[in-house]
């Protein structure tokens, strides 16, 4: 379990809030960064009168942060990201076409194949794509247990791997939030995947 | 009035519409309570965790019209895990075993599951209406069982809802014998539609005012359905993208002239630049304009488009519009009520294209203007302090900047003046959003001016408690108080616990206050009820009371703590 620190980045909403640690900074170019010993300090409070008296730009500096850019501010920056900022809804979408390819890896295929994920609406559409593109192999269907002969169609389990490098098994939140945190799919030999003891289905399968 | 007779009474009450004053109504006496409660149709339920069904259909048994609301507003920018809460199948099915002839139903921020939809179309014969704004949990198949079964259906309205959609053929389901629909809005759902049931639809449907047809419907559709709908007030574009020297582009601008009723465009979800011209035609009708789902329309194209619509009152756009392009709008926009500017690009700060000289463009062109969302690169004291004089009538002003706590560039100043002003100028401010580098003394502002201020939110601001005592102490009608990363602790929370009586909700993440804090409200208030949502577990193994609390989210009840919590909700 990571601990406090890594927990206020768990966003993984598409896009990063690049804040380098300059941005934060309000002192003067040159002035001595941020310290992770002067992380505590820059949580504590101050009272009315100090702030009045701040004057940005001196060398007294003192940088006033919220906690979840103080972590933001002690991370590197290519993974730095704000929870819930800037307060526009996941959903909207709003920007650019976006369009999320995503690196497709067949164990025991000689090469690699992308799709776009922005394309699908679900799980199943994904899976079914899947099958059409490594055609000479079974995709299992992970979603829909009832429809997979045990014995004979089971070879490969989908999995991926999301913004925190983790490796998951696909169908286990809802749809969006799986486009939103592939980073890439691997296709990994069911023999290979026993001894995860993956009983119970993902939540998020097409019976639902 | 004592000597009038109840159905006197009840027919005065009949011109009595707003949820207020009804309620104002009710609590004259007992009397007047009583005539109320039985001639009450429409309720309104702004925390669906505050009242339980049971007492809801005891209250009033002649509901027609219900409007509900779940998780805090925070949850739609992923601050509130998925499974929180907001569950309507109780209140359907409670509904339904009751004899409460619902025919409307409108919920935001809910999670509706398919079975809630089956329920609700087969429990109330005279259903009308169904209203779904930023919910989640149903699929199309649920959609199927509205359109199936619900025989005087008028409006199916779904509002930027996460829907699963299996591509099924809910449209179809919609039976030969429904002529009814007056709305239909489908546009937030991301499969295909079935387009000939579409066409058939939207023909046998003589009343139809509003219909806004998501992306999968292509332009030539479009112009089939507006020869057979000319009488539309409000239309959503779903794809508009085709060879401007097309057959089918002549047919729609013929199509599109024939539509001389329509005040309200939206859409654009997949746009073609080169052939807004046909929209021209129904541009200067238009009172609201809503091009944020469009990022494929800007420049010179989007100047032209606008400098069409004269009498536009509402327009919501993306931020790509520039400083330049809201030049334009304030100078054609004359009647201009509401702005929203959205961001193309929300998580590469840096890239907004709009500043404060757009707000202080658009402030001095549209001196109607009354409510504003901004999302900008940066924001000035002195533009601030200007759009204040310019708009002394703002009843919602939200601004936010994208780097969060970015200062005045110019003087790298707080914005604490600027804010400052619009509060004092702005009598009538009913919800605020702040954001940039802030202090303690805007708060003091805030208290000071904002008299009529119900919502508040502020985000990575102030210095210390004061700011928050400020508030809670000077904002007598604030109704709901969303707060993230301020330094505002115990000693604030605790000042004043009976003040969280008299609001709604109060939210508060990532702030100073402790578990200690939180438990000592719940104990002295137990009207409230004082959540703390952790995933982390560290609730479960550390339950030291000097522990900062992570998320929490209290609210006034008169039915205690709710059953559907998960388990990284403690409700103390």
């Amino acid at each position: 379990m990571s601990s406090e620190n890594g927990k206020r980045l768990l966003e993984t909403d598409a896009g990063g809030l690049n804040f380098e640690a300059t941005e934060l900074t309000l002192g003067l170019p040159g002035e001595p960064r941020v310290t992770s010993d002067g992380g505590a300090k820059l949580g504590s409070k101050r009272g009315f009168s100090e702030t009045v008296d701040l004057k940005l730009g001196d060398n007294n500096q003192e940088v006033k942060l919220g906690h979840s850019l103080q972590e933001a501010a002690k991370s590197p920056v290519s993974k730095t990201q704000v929870v819930g900022w800037p307060p526009v809804r996941g959903f909207a979408r709003r920007g650019k076409k976006s369009c999320k390819y995503v690196k497709v890896a067949v164990d025991g295929a000689p090469y690699l194949r992308k799709v776009d994920l922005e394309i699908y609406n679900s799980y199943q559409q994904l899976l079914t794509s899947l099958e059409d593109m490594f055609s000479c192999f079974t995709i299992r269907n992970y979603l829909n247990e009832k429809k997979i002969d045990q014995v004979n169609g089971i070879e490969y389990m989908p999995t991926y791997e999301d913004k925190d490098g983790d490796w998951m098994l696909v169908g286990d939140v809802p749809w969006q939030m799986f486009v939103e945190s592939c980073k890439r799919l691997r296709l990994m030999k069911s023999s290979e995947a026993v001894g995860l003891g993956l009983k119970t289905a993902p939540k998020y399968s097409s019976t639902n | 009035m004592n000597y009038f007779p109840d159905e006197v009474l009840e027919h005065v009450f009949d011109f009595i519409t707003s949820h207020k004053d009804r309620n104002s109504v009710s609590l004259v006496c007992k009397s007047w309570y009583k005539i109320e409660r039985y001639s009450r149709q429409r309720v309104f339920i702004g925390n669906c965790y505050s009242i339980s069904p049971e007492r809801l259909i005891a209250r009033f048994p002649g509901l027609k019209s219900l409007t509900l609301k779940g998780k805090p507003h925070f949850a739609d920018f992923n601050l509130v895990p998925h499974d929180w809460g907001g569950f309507v199948y109780p209140w359907i099915e409670a509904l339904a075993k009751s004899r409460i002839g619902l025919e409307e139903l409108r919920l935001k921020r809910m999670v509706v599951s398919d079975e809630s939809l089956e329920l609700l179309s087969k429990s109330f014969v005279n259903f009308k209406s169904l209203v779904l704004v930023s919910c989640e949990g149903f699929t199309t198949d649920g959609l199927a069982a509205i359109a199936a079964n619900c025989r005087f259906l008028r409006e199916l309205d779904l509002q930027e809802n996460e829907v699963d959609d299996h591509r099924g053929h809910w449209l179809s389901c919609f039976p030969e014998s429904c002529t009814s629909l007056i709305s239909l809005n489908f546009a937030c759902l991301r499969g295909e539609v079935n387009l000939g049931a579409l066409e058939r639809l939207v023909s046998r449907s003589p009343n139809l005012k509003s219909l806004r047809l998501n992306r999968a419907v292509p332009l030539d559709t479009l112009q089939k359905l507006l020869m057979r709908a000319p009488q539309l007030v409000d239309l959503g574009i779903g794809s508009y993208v085709h060879d401007p020297f097309s057959e089918a582009y002549n047919k729609l601008k013929i199509a599109i002239q024939r539509c001389k009723s329509i005040r309200s465009l939206s859409g654009f979800l997949e746009v073609a630049l080169h052939c807004m011209s046909a929209i021209y035609p129904i541009c200067g009708n238009l009172t609201f304009l809503n091009l944020s789902y469009a990022p494929g329309l800007h420049g010179n194209k989007l100047m032209k488009l606008i400098q069409h619509c004269r009498k536009l009152q509402r327009l919501w756009i993306l931020d790509c519009i520039g400083d330049k392009g809201l030049g334009v709008v304030a100078l054609t926009c004359k009647e201009l009520q509401e702005l929203r500017v959205f961001p193309s690009d929300p998580f590469e700060a840096g890239n907004a294209a709009v500043t404060e000289e757009g707000l202080v463009l658009v402030s001095a062109g549209c001196p109607k203007l009354n409510s504003l969302l901004y999302f900008c690169q940066q924001m000035t004291n002195a533009a601030l302090i200007t759009v204040a004089k310019n708009c002394p009538n703002f009843i919602r002003f939200r601004l936010c900047i994208l780097d969060p706590i970015k200062p005045d560039p110019v003087t790298n100043q707080p914005l604490d003046e600027g804010f400052g002003a619009i509060v004092q100028s702005c009598k009538g401010l009913k919800r605020l959003s702040l954001s940039g580098l802030l202090t303690d003394q805007v708060f003091l502002y805030i208290g000071m001016y904002a008299e009529q201020l119900e919502m508040l939110s502020i985000a990575f601001a102030a210095d210390s408690d004061k700011g928050m005592l400020y508030v809670l102490n000077g904002c007598k009608k604030l109704r709901k108080l969303e707060i993230r990363d301020c330094p505002f602790g115990d000693a604030a929370l605790l000042e004043d616990v009976g003040k969280y009586e008299t609001m709604r909700s109060l939210w508060m993440s990532s702030c100073e206050v402790t578990l200690g804090g939180c438990k000592s409200v719940a104990e002295k208030m137990p009207s409230l009820n004082v959540e703390i949502i952790d995933e982390s577990e560290q609730m479960e193994f550390n339950l030291d009371d000097k522990q900062k609390v992570d998320k929490m989210y209290l609210y006034r009840t008169l039915v205690g703590h709710r059953k559907d919590a998960p388990e990284y909700v403690w409700i103390l």
